[in-house]
């Protein structure tokens, strides 16, 4: 069996949990959306393909592989800071792809900074989920700027938001939950998704069972908080 | 990304050292000019002919530290100041009153003021931008409105309708931004990121169609380009490449791995007429827009004398003229004589007046001599410290070159040595300002 065939082990991969998104690390930048060759991540997808669903800090890319079976036409990108886990994730995905054929061919993974580079990557609307699944909490205040969900930032990732897509975070520590969603609550372009529809998404459960994060966190019988907002149209006339 | 390794200076903080260049402004009537040299601001009442000294409110020097940007209001009622002291000033241009003093937590890099001239907005050094009311109390603390995450802004600009605020920054991007009704609460809509430079961009202006019916964004920027956008879709019209523009790259006045950069630019509203300022080049870079076309074409160049690299443009459209200034915060006379070592500056005017008034091809740029100056000999010794500086080659050669070393230090971020890093993290001073 081909070394490209078999899932990659962890050990090999080991890297920091921690990342400093203030620092430029060196990965190429495309200057503007139209630079990328998504094409060359969905081989299996002809003409242009447009990505819909963006996991921010996809880590392992447990998210990623829970959602390809759920969304099989859906493009969706796993989006990560650290080199070797990005490695990882890569390895994984053609990992998967040979051995389950037509399957795991929309998912895929781009090492980046999504706090500097998101609308290098997306057009103004083109995203229908962003993901947010354990964000690092940064839980010194004068480390509070470095939080991937900030005032600001919902600024960018609403811009690259359709009207009506959905936002979706979870954490496992409780002030960093209620950041998120007095940032989200606060942001005049995200409104709370009602309850009634959180208990029919399909993708809900996902958030605290599909990630290694999420797994752990349910082994140590932890609590989780989730904020999970909708994209809306501004209310100035 | 390029890095610049820092290595151990002697003298602590190598901020202090650096150059900040000198800055221009014309009120819209040419009624005064302002030419903003180191923390001095230097005013010439060209309607009353004399110089003015402004005064702030408690009597004291205006700015502690050099200024980083200036800007008129569009009627020039209003005029604001910012920089390195942390300090916005806001002044009544009839009076040169300061009318506000406003605190920054963090060194200023743009100040502008909205088209209706109720807010005042400024980017701080790490990339937020700010805004406080002029209705407001004079004690109300600015608020935050946008951010460039990590970046440093370096030119922001109000669209002529007013709707949008467009900032650049030194990571190649320009974001166009709603500047909603109620802008206290901030400005959260994007309207687009015009992307494609590849290296910093260092300056804006809005032009727009005689209809008024749409607008334009012309950029400049470290990848020696001119841009023009439609910067309601975010989408790059034209790029103009000035690198191999007629005679601009003399061999012999560039240095090994020598990357020039626009740094300033202005247009006439409706994009006739555009200078451009670039690092290294002795005189302004005329461009045209055909906005119906949608290109951008090169003119020609205006060269001064040698060592004239203007450091700020600015051009008043009902006078058809372009006001250029040379100059930093560490450019003093050379002359051993004087002992007053005041700050020079060098100020040259370029007029577009059309000879013919029926061919529009007639319009050759002059550059007008001292004694035609607008304001004569009074107004330059005020803005330029002296009469003689054309004499001041060597000081201007050494101004240019520091002027244009902390440019590259400012838009380059700076990779430090891992002792250095942790002595800066201990001396960081993040604190924010109690409410």
């Amino acid at each position: 069996m081909s070394a490209t065939a078999r899932l990659p082990r962890k050990r090999f991969y080991r890297a920091r949990a921690h990342s400093n998104p203030l620092s430029d690390s060196h990965f190429p930048v495309p200057i503007c959306p139209s630079d990328v060759d998504f094409a060359s991540h969905y081989p299996q997808f002809s003409g242009n393909p447009m990505v819909r669903f963006a996991d921010v800090g996809c880590g392992f890319g447990g998210l990623l592989v829970a959602l390809s079976p759920l969304f099989p036409d859906t493009l969706i990108i796993g989006m990560e800071l650290r080199d070797k886990v990005t490695e990882y994730v890569k390895d994984r995905i053609h990992g998967l792809r040979p051995t389950n054929p037509g399957h795991y061919n929309n998912i895929s993974v781009v090492r980046t900074n999504s706090m500097k580079y998101i609308p290098n990557y997306f057009h103004k609307a083109q995203l229908s989920k962003m993901f947010f699944l354990f964000p690092d909490p940064h839980f010194k205040e004068k480390n509070h700027r470095r939080r991937v969900i900030s005032p600001h930032l919902l600024d960018e990732y609403a811009y690259v938001m359709q009207l009506g897509g959905i936002l979706y975070t979870v954490t496992d520590v409780d002030e960093l939950g209620d950041w998120m969603k007095s940032c989200l609550q606060n942001h005049p372009l995200f409104e709370p998704v009602g309850e009634d529809e959180i208990t029919t998404d399909p993708v809900v459960k996902l958030l605290t069972s599909a990630t290694e994060e999420g797994q752990k966190v349910a082994r140590n019988g932890g609590q989780t908080f989730m904020a999970i907002y909708r994209r809306v149209a501004s209310k100035e006339d | 990304m390029e890095e610049v390794l820092i290595e151990e200076s002697e003298s602590g903080n190598s901020c202090t050292d650096e150059a900040a260049p000198a800055l221009i402004a014309v009120h819209p009537t040419e009624s005064s000019v302002v030419v903003a040299v180191g923390s001095e601001l230097r005013v010439f009442d060209l309607k009353g002919d004399s110089a003015v000294s402004p005064l702030d409110e408690l009597g004291g020097p205006h700015h502690s530290a050099s200024i980083r940007a200036i800007s008129f209001s569009s009627d020039g009622e209003l005029f604001a100041s910012a920089g390195d002291d942390k300090i916005i000033k806001i002044w009544k241009t009839d009076s040169w009153n300061c009318i506000r003093t406003v605190q920054s937590e963090k060194k200023v890099s743009a100040v502008s003021i909205s088209q209706d001239s109720q807010y005042v907005t400024f980017a701080d050094k790490f990339g937020v931008v700010w805004i406080v009311s002029l209705k407001e109390d004079r004690d109300t603390k600015a608020v935050p409105i946008l951010g460039h995450y990590c970046s440093i802004i370096t030119s922001m600009k109000f669209s002529p309708d007013g709707r949008f605020i467009a900032t650049a920054d030194r990571d190649y991007k320009i974001r166009i931004t709603v500047f909603p009704r109620s802008a206290l609460k901030g400005a959260h809509e994007i309207q687009s990121f015009c992307l494609g430079h590849t290296d910093f961009v260092s300056c804006l202006a809005f032009v727009c169609s005689q209809d008024q019916s749409k607008g334009f964004l012309l950029s400049g920027g470290g990848d020696l380009t001119v841009r023009l956008w439609d910067y309601i879709s975010g989408s790059l019209l034209y790029t103009c490449a000035l690198d191999d523009k007629a005679g601009i790259l003399e061999a012999s006045e560039i240095e090994e791995n020598d990357k020039r950069a626009v740094t300033d630019i202005c247009a006439s509203s409706d994009g006739s007429l555009i200078s451009v300022a670039v690092q290294g080049f002795n005189g302004v870079m005329l461009l045209s827009c055909d906005l119906v076309a949608k290109t951008l074409s090169f003119v020609k160049n205006v060269s001064m004398e040698k060592s004239f690299i203007p450091t700020s443009l600015v051009l008043v459209s009902s006078k058809e003229r372009l006001w250029t200034v040379m100059g930093a915060s560490n450019l003093t006379s050379s002359d051993l004589n004087n002992n007053n070592q005041r700050l020079l500056t060098r100020v040259r005017i370029i007029s577009f007046l059309q000879k013919d008034p029926l061919d529009s091809c007639s319009r050759d740029p002059a550059l007008l001599e001292d004694s035609q100056v607008p304001g004569g000999e009074k107004l330059l010794m005020q803005l330029q410290g002296c009469l003689d500086a054309a004499a001041q080659e060597a000081a201007f050669a050494a101004a240019a070159a520091a002027v244009r070393t902390s440019l590259q230090n400012m838009m380059i971020k700076k990779q430090y040595s891992v002792e250095r890093r942790e002595l800066r993290k201990r001396n960081r001073n993040d604190k924010k300002i109690k409410s």
